[in-house]
């Protein structure tokens, strides 16, 4: 268990280096103060275990924080468990989604978060593909342009670009088609 | 059931005696476990009176008393409501299979008090085979409510709905609960239809939809209803169009794309609840939907947002249509700016909890600062009750904030990073305490953190004289803290704290104290065995309970002391050694 034996030895000098501490001259604190968080790191249950070093993995491999203790901040493991998996803020990686059009070699691939607005998305797609769009409309979508853009959505269905506001479509766009006319007039007419 | 009751005292003139069954009959009106226990405390007669009007028994921890003592003393319970394991097992400080095992007291309780009807748990471990075993042996059963507890499944969950046809009550809460999907609430007869509270929130897997909707449907009564999060929007709808007598709602997930049609139908189901007080659930909720909630956040109370990540423009729309909120928990995301939305919008807010999305992210450009809750207390003069996690604060604005909220009863405050001073100047966090105790004297709870040094503790022994319950992690300097507040805070009940420098002298300090408290906690602290050793032989009538990680070493690495009358544990795993 090589993995949380250095952990521990990081955590100790961490603690040691940048703790500020108020205590009785010759006393030797630091001794006192690391021997609990020690015995802190070796839980006689495995289980805690797991759930400490759990908690390591899930950082994505930044740095261990510099004093992750058992227990500390106190939040109860329901309520952490919640949270994990999801990270709301927007993240640096961006989103990335697959582009196809129909007639073209090969897919492209666009980063969504670069985009405020569908009319700056579409721009960049006729941009990317040297194609025309064209404007869209509530009533008859992409009607009169030579190409009209889809994507699939969370639920595996495929929706007109445009319909719902931009953040949610953002959120759950998982891929695009570009479609072309012909095709996309049968679309319209649903 | 009436059982023939000796009159007693005998010996007492008849004319100056207070008829038995007049006594009864005012004593039953009594609710307050508080109060009925001053009242038993008054004669043999009251004592008697007393025990045979009692329905209901509260044990705040399991082990200070045995099923059998309780049976004995009182032959009427009806409802008994137990906690179990001590609070920092939820942080996981208590090793697995430490004890409070709800099996004992059930099998007592069948022999008893068959006519048993509620049984509310906290921190206890409660088996399938236990939940089963209360399905089929109290034919009246009829509400059970399940808080932070662990070992049972939803297998469990089925027992109790196949077994009690008069189930008003089924309350499962933040507990670790397995999960062998959702077919327990199949279980529930298509006759059956007296439930008013249903929550299965921390359920953590898909339920059977169409008999929850069925069940909905026919629970006329339902008051109570917080699914987890794998229902979905337009199954919640169809949940509310059967039930807007709700006054509790938990939704499922908030996220999901819906046509115009289903926006409007939903926004007409919730303007048809018109008594709701509470709402919670609203996983994944962002301000897009908020609106079809509008119409019924004017009569909410209660707002727990606790599992949405909001931003603060999202709560800047939300809370002007709240503005009876009393009660509002949300998560540090929305951080300062959503915090002065609070502050505008809620003034008659009591109650707030801030909670962290990120707790191991030590980053400090996230989460809330003291400025947010300084904008709090401005607007909210009615603050009583405060849960507050950041990464910054200051002793100053502690201050302000006391000043402009006097009457906290409870303060938890959690800095985040462990000893971590005022961020302004430097110094210990100890005025801000300070200011706390000094300024709010109906303080009744007290979480403290940051730098800390026994001032804090001086002015906690000094000026908390209302203190019950105090949790101390990574503070102090000596001894001499933790000893001023066992001397100083007269109405102390419970004392939990970690890593800390108090080590025996602290701990023996106490030793006429802890009879008149439930329960100490101390872990990671300086305390040895000799001195645990001193403290059982001195008191025993206290249960003094070690747990050392490491043979050689004589300090102990947790120790558990609470008064008894059923002395020491029998069921203690071999990692707990009774002194």
């Amino acid at each position: 268990m090589e993995k949380p034996m250095s952990y521990e030895s990081e955590d100790h000098l961490n603690l040691k280096a940048t703790e500020l501490r108020l205590g009785l001259p010759g006393r030797d604190e630091s001794d006192k103060q690391s021997s609990p968080s020690a015995r802190n790191n070796k839980r006689a249950s495995p289980e805690m275990e797991g759930v400490l070093y759990a908690e390591n993995e899930e950082q994505d491999c930044t740095p261990p924080p510099k004093a992750q203790v058992v227990g500390w901040p106190p939040v109860r493991s329901y309520r952490k468990n919640c949270f994990q998996p999801k990270k709301i803020e927007a993240d640096a990686s961006g989103v990335y989604v697959k582009v196809s059009m129909d007639g073209a070699p090969y897919l492209r691939k666009i980063d969504l978060n670069v985009y405020k607005s569908y009319p700056e998305l579409l721009k960049a797609l006729e941009n990317m593909f040297k194609c025309t769009i064209g404007v869209y409309s509530e009533r008859d979508g992409y009607d009169g342009s030579d190409y009209a853009p889809i994507y699939e959505d969370k639920d595996g269905d495929w929706m007109l670009v445009g319909d719902v506001p931009w953040d949610m479509f953002s959120t759950s766009c998982k891929r695009m088609r570009i479609m072309k006319g012909s095709e996309a007039k049968g679309l319209g007419c649903l | 059931m009436d059982p023939k009751r000796s009159r007693n005292s005998p010996d007492s003139p008849e004319s100056t005696r207070f008829p038995d069954e007049v006594l009864e009959r005012v004593l039953s009106l009594l609710r307050s476990h508080k109060d009925r226990s001053s009242v038993s405390l008054v004669c043999k007669d009251w004592y008697n009176a007393e025990r045979w009007t009692r329905t209901h028994v509260f044990i705040g921890n399991c082990y200070s008393v045995s099923p059998e003592i309780v049976s004995g003393r009182f032959p009427a319970i009806r409802s008994v409501t137990l906690k179990g394991k001590p609070r920092f097992s939820d942080f996981n400080l208590v090793p697995e299979n430490w004890g409070a095992d709800i099996h004992q007291w059930l099998v007592v309780f069948a022999e008893k008090y068959p006519f048993l009807e509620e049984l509310r748990l906290k921190r206890m471990t409660v088996t399938d085979e236990s939940l089963e075993f209360l399905a089929t042996s109290f034919s009246n059963f009829r509400a059970i409510s399940l808080l932070s507890c662990d070992g049972f499944s939803t297998d469990g969950l089925a027992a109790i709905a196949t077994h009690c046809k008069n189930l008003t009550e089924l309350d499962i809460q933040e507990n670790d609960m397995e999960d062998n999907g959702g077919g327990w609430l199949s279980c529930f007869p298509e006759n059956f239809t007296s439930l008013e509270v249903l929550n299965f929130a921390s359920q953590q897997g898909d339920v059977s939809f169409d008999a929850l909707e069925r069940l909905v449907a026919r629970c006329k009564s339902l008051r109570v209803l917080k699914v987890d999060k794998y229902v979905k929007l337009e199954q919640l709808h169809r949940l509310l169009v059967q039930s807007p007598q709700l006054t509790d709602l938990g939704t499922g997930n908030f996220q999901q794309e819906l046509t115009p049609r289903q926006f409007a139908e939903l926004e007409s189901a919730f303007r048809n609840c018109k008594n709701l007080h509470t709402l919670s659930g609203l996983w994944d909720a962002t301000s897009l939907y908020f609106p079809v909630l509008y119409s019924a956040c004017g009569s909410l109370t209660f707002l727990n947002l606790s599992y949405a990540a909001l931003q603060s423009g999202d709560l800047v729309k939300l809370l002007p249509h709240c503005p009876n909120l009393r009660r509002l928990w949300v998560l540090d995301t929305v951080e300062d700016k959503g915090l002065e939305a609070i502050g505008s919008s809620c003034p008659l807010l009591a109650e707030l909890r801030v909670f962290p999305a990120d707790p191991f992210d030590l980053d400090i450009n996230h989460g809330v600062t003291e400025s947010g809750f300084i904008a709090v207390s401005c607007g909210c003069p009615k603050l009583h009750y405060v849960l507050y996690f950041c990464r910054q604060m200051t002793n100053a604005a502690v201050a302000t904030i006391v000043q402009n909220c006097p009457d906290f009863t409870h303060f938890r405050l959690c800095i985040m990073n462990p000893r971590q001073p005022d961020y302004l100047t430097g110094e210990p966090m100890d005025e801000a305490f300070g200011a706390v105790v000094k300024t709010c004297t109906k303080l009744q709870r007290l979480a403290i953190s940051g730098l800390l040094t026994d001032l804090t503790f001086e002015y906690i022994g000094k000026y908390a004289k209302n203190l019950e319950t105090l949790s101390v992690a990574f503070a102090g300097s000596s001894d001499w803290g933790m000893q001023c507040v066992l001397r100083g805070c007269a109405k102390l009940r419970k004392l939990e704290i970690r890593d800390s420098p108090f080590g025996n002298a602290a701990l023996l300090s106490g030793l006429a104290k802890y009879e008149s408290m439930r329960s100490l906690w101390m872990s990671a602290c300086n305390v040895t065995m000799n001195a645990c050793r001193i403290l059982a032989r001195e008191k025993p009538r206290l249960n003094v309970e070690v747990m050392k990680d490491d043979e050689t070493d004589s300090r102990v690495d947790k120790v558990y002391v609470y008064r008894s009358v059923a002395g020491p544990r029998r069921d203690a795993p071999p990692f707990v050694l009774t002194l």
